[in-house]
């Protein structure tokens, strides 16, 4: 399971800029949360590679701290979505702009 | 000397005491306070002015009240000066002061309690303000006296404050003897920065610092008749005192014939030492006296009003005052301006007994026949107008003729003055007899009604009218011509005052001069008198065919030269006009202009940027951030 | 301790007074009443103790704060001072009581802030280090602020705007101003300072000091209002209510000129000489420009309002003719403004109150139903347009020999305002109280109560008191304004003056 460090960090490029691409153009929130969790896991690729190429540890705790954010972000982001749905009786991020200044 | 506090607090102190509890006294307690207490300020004046002339010339003593201001070495006293001048002035002030006052009780009985304790706080103010600045022995308590006098002149025209017309015309004399003050102020900055202090005792010995004919002298000078105008009401800042006959008729007896109006008389007297040094500015004075005693009497004689006919001739009699002593006859100018305190309150007084017996009448067109009715105020008011014509033994007659001979023959003088100042003579014979055959003689053209309810008024009133009389033709004593007698007291007296003068007031030891003129103005002033009789003694149509055949002279000379609504349009309404575009176009539109200009653009960028940028898009930022990101990062990758 | 008792007691007694109940308004008032007299009482005895044959400070006390940054708590007051602080210590009775009624709701809030306005004004008077100046500079702004902003008229937030953005960019310049100058008497004496008497030793090049001169000069000419940076004043006052209106107008417009006297020529005397001309120039628009336009406004507080432009241009120029006379005829200015304009306000409040219009064009007639009031307006009139006997007169007069002794044409020009001063004062007096009565607003006018007639006398009673004796007050702050002139001149023409 060995793979050049170009190779992985190109990987996670790529999985980060379709993570990205998909919150800028996809409307339902649930899709868009996925492609942050893409855009959160791209990056803990890209520091699990480095981490491995460099031969140091610190990358790899830094992805416990990334995930455990994730999931805690994850946690409120759907609530917040439920909670709109509740009111609106849709999830269309488009139509929600109340928060507008 | 002490009794100059007196002379001076009384009036002040009974000012201020019924005007802060007169509302709660009789209207009787308030009179008999009043009066006396300017009588009483009239006997110490007298006696001060019999104290005075037991002092050698050159008599004068000066009294410190207490410093007023200090100014890093300069100090500027509250201080008072009594010297022939300031003890004639005095005396008159208080005397007719207290006549006037005696007067007012019966004259304004019918006003409320508070009103009428009002009306005597004013009057009792003004004689305190005018003993001051006959009394100051420096320019800046003459300054004080000077505005304080304006005060109470704005506050006695306005006395009836809800009339918008008495209001204006107070407005009106205030404002425009301010715009004389200002000449004022500005001489006393200059003689403040040339001789360092502002009392007289420094200043008027020494006067010639200033240089003899230089142009800061003449500058001074004209500067000092800036105010000299205003007070006086010299063409062309005579337009107040017509209009200040809105006030009581009292008031206009007091103040604007007998001692206010005055006042620069008074001051260009007390200052001619300036005056001296400038010639040009002396020239320029006694042709603005000239020109306002003719155009003066010019209007006088097309008007109805009583009152103003009155204010139109004390405009003209200041003129000649001013004419006299431009062409250096102090003496001369202020005995006119002693005969004439008398005459002309007396002629005032007798417009107010008219008035009151016609409940207020003014219109001499609609009197006629009140010989019969009112025998007192007939009689008084007929030696009064004689007084005013100048009919030969009158006080007028002596102190007008003085004048005219001094303006032919002194150094200053020229014929061309003294051709107008006898035309002036002439128009004044015929309006004085216009005004008292109109309102006197033939059938009358009164409402029925009121002509028989026409009565003569109370003692209160015609006590006054009579003591007036009997002093309008005493007063011509004390000054007779040279080549009648040689007992010249009032000259004689005024002496020390004047003893600066090198010039000898030139008399000529030949009769021929002194009589010729006599004899003319005699001929003058009955000529007049004959004219009028013939027009206006009986009713006839020739007035109006005179009127009607000069229609554009006699509209000119009925709106008064138009002068008013000249000023009007020059200067009222430009300085409305332009006060209103700066607040528009300066202070709202350029200064705000900009600050709004600023304050806008930085709020439409934040609309904008809350408009366009934060849409409320969640995509949309997702975008900005990426973007963003990019940015940053390609900046720091590409500029390293 | 004696400056700092009477700084710091206002602020004191705001907050006790936070600590009562919030609904007692009559509790409120009265004890913001009694704890305002008491502190007049305490200026009036430091004024009795004041030694005025002095020119330095007095009472001066002296701590370091800020050590490292070279500032220090330091106070003191001169001749000049001590009259503004007299001043601000009379007027603060007169706001609360002239609130008695015009202010229900959130009382006791209303006077926390007048008190604290009148602590942080003290403060400016009494600051001796420009740092703690700064402070208390800054800190008036914001219970002006809040009075104007919460207790204000409809145009409120506008005015409030207006004036805090105006005043803030002044300051800002002034505040750079000092930075720069710590750093010049850094490098000069060797540390920072913020001290005023370090900084008037100060050697500074005339390219430097032109820059300095003019952001202290701007920031205080918004505070005076000097023309052309007047605008916000009338806006302010109008809003303002009446006790923001007479603080405002009595002791925050003299924050300016007091400053400009104070630091000005003293710190920058050449530029100051330099930039005489222009400035003496913008004084005489301002007080002409001024003066013309009350002439024109149909609203009753911006007639006031406008007055005041005219009259702190006259106080500037006083201030610019760098003569003794001028110089003290404008710190007379200062105390006289305060008391003649502060009366206008409180009139315009008392009508107000029964009106609830400001419009001219319905007032007229007042003196009829109001009599009481028509004794006490003529006095206050005649003060405002500097009729001798009041103390209007006394500053005017050395105002404009002042001006006439700088150049004769300042002085003619500048005595126009004696004719247009007269105008404007007499055509209000008339438009308000004279005339027949014109609307049906003023048949229910009712005469002045106890309060107000209080109020009004004691005020006319200093105004005839200072313009009989001005003496009073003049030779309080004549040695110090000799003082600092002696000094301005010293700087200026070194060689001049040994």
């Amino acid at each position: 399971m060995f793979m050049s460090v170009e190779f992985a960090l190109t990987l996670a490029v790529m999985i980060f800029s379709l993570g990205a691409l998909g919150v800028m153009l996809r409307r339902d929130p649930l899709v868009m949360f996925i492609c942050i969790e893409m855009m959160f896991n791209a990056a803990n690729f890209a520091l699990v590679a480095i981490s491995q190429y460099l031969g140091l540890i610190e990358g790899q705790a830094l992805v416990f701290i990334v995930i455990a954010v994730a999931a805690a972000e994850v946690a409120v982001g759907l609530a917040i979505i439920i909670a709109i749905f509740r009111n609106e009786k849709h999830v269309d991020v488009d139509a929600i702009s109340q928060l507008r200044g | 000397m002490k009794t100059l506090y007196l002379v001076l607090f009384l009036p002040l102190l009974t000012a201020i005491f019924i005007r802060l509890g007169g509302a709660r006294m009789s209207k009787r307690a308030v009179s008999v306070l009043a009066t006396s207490s300017v009588f009483v300020a009239f006997g110490f004046a007298i006696m001060s002015f019999i104290a005075l002339s037991r002092i050698e010339p050159p008599r004068a003593a000066t009294l410190i009240i207490f410093e007023w201001l200090r100014l890093g070495s300069m100090s500027i006293d509250f201080s008072l000066l009594l010297d022939p001048l300031s003890a004639v002035m005095i005396c008159v002030i208080t005397g007719v002061g207290t006549l006037i006052h005696l007067y007012s009780s019966a004259y304004m009985e019918e006003e409320e309690g508070t009103e009428f304790a009002r009306y005597y706080s004013y009057l009792n103010f003004f004689i305190f303000s005018m003993l001051t600045l006959v009394l100051s022995a420096n320019f800046v308590v003459m300054f004080i006296g000077w505005e304080l006098v304006g005060v109470s002149s704005y506050l006695l025209i306005g006395f009836y404050r809800t009339k918008e017309s008495a209001a204006n015309a107070g407005k009106k004399a205030f404002i425009v003897n301010r715009i004389g003050d200002l000449g004022f102020v500005l001489a006393i900055f200059v003689l403040m920065g040339v001789f360092g202090s502002t009392d007289f005792n420094v200043i008027l010995p020494s006067a010639n610092q200033l240089g003899v004919g230089s142009v800061l002298a003449t500058t001074t000078a004209l500067l000092l008749f800036m105010g000299a105008m205003g007070k006086s009401a010299q063409v062309p800042l005579h337009v107040w005192l017509p209009d200040a006959m809105e006030g009581p008729t009292p008031v206009s007896a007091l103040i604007h014939a007998a001692t206010m109006v005055t006042a620069g008389v008074f001051m260009i007297s007390r200052c001619h030492a300036i005056f001296e040094l400038s010639p040009v500015a002396m020239h320029a004075i006694a042709w603005i006296g000239a020109i306002t005693a003719i155009f003066a009497a010019s209007i006088g004689l097309v008007q109805n009003d009583i009152k103003r006919v009155m204010a139109y001739s004390t405009l003209s009699q200041l003129g000649y005052m001013i004419m006299a002593v431009g062409v250096g006859a102090y003496s001369a100018g202020f005995f006119h301006l002693f005969t004439h305190a008398f005459f002309k309150a007396l002629l005032f007084l007798g417009c107010g007994s008219v008035m009151h017996a016609l409940h207020g009448e003014l219109d001499m067109t609609k009197m006629g026949g009140l010989r019969s009715k009112l025998p007192i105020t007939y009689w008084t008011v007929l030696v009064g107008c004689l007084c005013l014509v100048g009919f030969p033994g009158t006080s007028g007659f002596f102190s007008k003729d003085e004048i005219l001979y001094q303006v032919l023959t002194s150094a200053h003088g020229s014929i061309g003055l003294w051709m107008v100042g006898t035309l002036t003579s002439l128009m004044t014979a015929f309006y004085v007899s216009r005004f008292f055959f109109k309102v006197f003689h033939g059938k009358t053209r009164l409402d029925h009604n009121v002509f028989e309810h026409a009565h003569e008024s109370s003692a209160p009133m015609a006590v006054p009218l009579l003591a007036l009389a009997v002093l309008s033709i005493g007063a011509g004593l004390l000054g007779l011509p040279h080549f009648i007698s040689h007992w010249q007291p009032f000259e004689h007296w005024l002496a020390p005052v004047f003893s600066d003068l090198v010039r000898s007031e030139g008399h000529s030891e030949s009769l021929g001069l002194p009589i010729g003129l006599m004899a003319l103005y005699t001929l003058l002033a009955i000529s007049g008198i004959g004219v009028c009789w013939r027009l206006f003694a009986n009713v006839s149509e020739t007035p109006t065919k005179i009127a009607v055949s000069f229609s554009y002279l006699h509209q000119l000379l009925w709106n008064k030269y138009y002068i008013d609504e000249i000023y009007d349009f020059v200067f009222v309404r430009t300085l409305f006009g332009m006060s209103r575009r700066v607040v528009r176009w300066i202070d709202q539109g350029m200064i705000d202009g900009s600050i709004h200009l600023i304050s806008d653009s930085a709020q439409s960028l934040g609309i904008w940027s809350r408009e366009k940028l934060h849409n409320g898009y969640a995509r949309f930022y997702a975008g900005a951030l990426v973007f963003g990101t990019v940015l940053m990062l390609a900046l720091a990758l590409f500029t390293n | 301790m004696l400056l700092s008792l009477i700084l710091w007691s206002p602020l004191l007694a705001g907050l006790l007074l936070a600590l009562l109940p919030a609904e007692g308004f009559a509790r409120i008032r009265q004890v913001a009443l009694l704890m305002s007299l008491i502190h007049f009482g305490i200026t009036l005895y430091l004024l009795r103790h004041f030694d005025p044959t002095l020119a330095s400070m007095q009472y001066v006390e002296r701590f370091d704060w800020l050590p490292e940054m070279g500032v220090r708590y330091s106070l003191g007051v001169d001749g000049i001072s001590i009259l503004l602080i007299v001043l601000n210590g009379l007027l603060t009775p007169f706001a609360i009581l002239c609130s008695w009624k015009a202010i229900s709701e959130r009382v006791k809030e209303f006077h926390v802030l007048i008190f604290a306005l009148q602590s942080a004004v003290h403060g400016v008077f009494m600051s001796q280090d420009l740092f703690l100046f700064y402070i208390f500079w800054e800190a008036s702004l914001l219970p002006m602020y809040f009075l104007i902003g919460v207790w204000g008229g409809e145009r409120r937030l506008y005015a409030t705007l207006k004036f805090v953005l105006y005043t803030l960019a002044g300051s800002l310049l002034m505040l750079l101003a000092m930075i720069a100058m710590a750093f010049i008497a850094k490098e000069q004496t060797g540390h920072l300072s913020f001290d005023f008497s370090t900084w008037r030793t100060l050697k500074i090049p005339l390219e430097q000091q032109r820059w300095l001169f003019l952001a202290f000069f701007l920031a205080l000419a918004v505070k005076v209002p000097l023309w052309p940076l007047h605008t916000w004043l009338p806006d302010a006052h109008v809003e303002a209510p009446t006790a923001g209106s007479v603080l405002l107008a009595g002791v925050l417009l003299k924050l300016g000129s007091y400053g400009m006297l104070r630091f000005c020529p003293t710190l920058f005397p050449e530029a100051a000489i330099l930039f005489q001309k222009p400035i003496v120039i913008f004084c005489l628009i301002g007080t002409i420009l001024g003066a013309a336009m009350v002439l024109v406004q149909d609203d009753f507080k911006k007639m006031v309002a406008y007055s005041s432009v005219s009259h702190m241009g006259l106080c500037v120029l006083g201030i610019f003719s760098f003569n003794l006379g001028g110089q003290q005829g404008a710190v007379l200015t200062m105390l006289n403004h305060g008391l003649s304009t502060g009366a206008l306000f409180l009139i315009v409040g008392i009508f107000y109150e029964r009106t609830h219009t400001r419009d001219l064009h319905v007032y007229g007639g007042a003196v009829v139903k109001m009599p009481l009031l028509g004794l006490l307006f003529l006095p206050i009139a005649m003060s405002s347009m500097g009729v001798p006997g009041t103390n209007g007169f006394v500053n005017e007069f050395l105002v404009l020999r002042g001006a006439y002794l700088y150049q004769p044409w300042v002085g003619v020009v500048a005595a126009g305002s004696i004719v247009l001063g007269a105008a404007y004062m007499l055509r209000l007096t008339q438009r308000v109280m004279y005339g027949p009565l014109k609307s049906p607003v003023m048949e229910h006018l009712v005469d002045l109560d106890s309060r107000e007639l209080a109020q009004l006398s004691i005020l006319v009673l200093l105004i005839f008191l200072f313009g009989i004796f001005p003496n009073l007050m003049l030779s309080r702050s004549e040695a110090s304004v000799h003082e600092g002139l002696l000094l301005m001149m010293r700087g200026a023409l070194p060689n001049a003056i040994p």
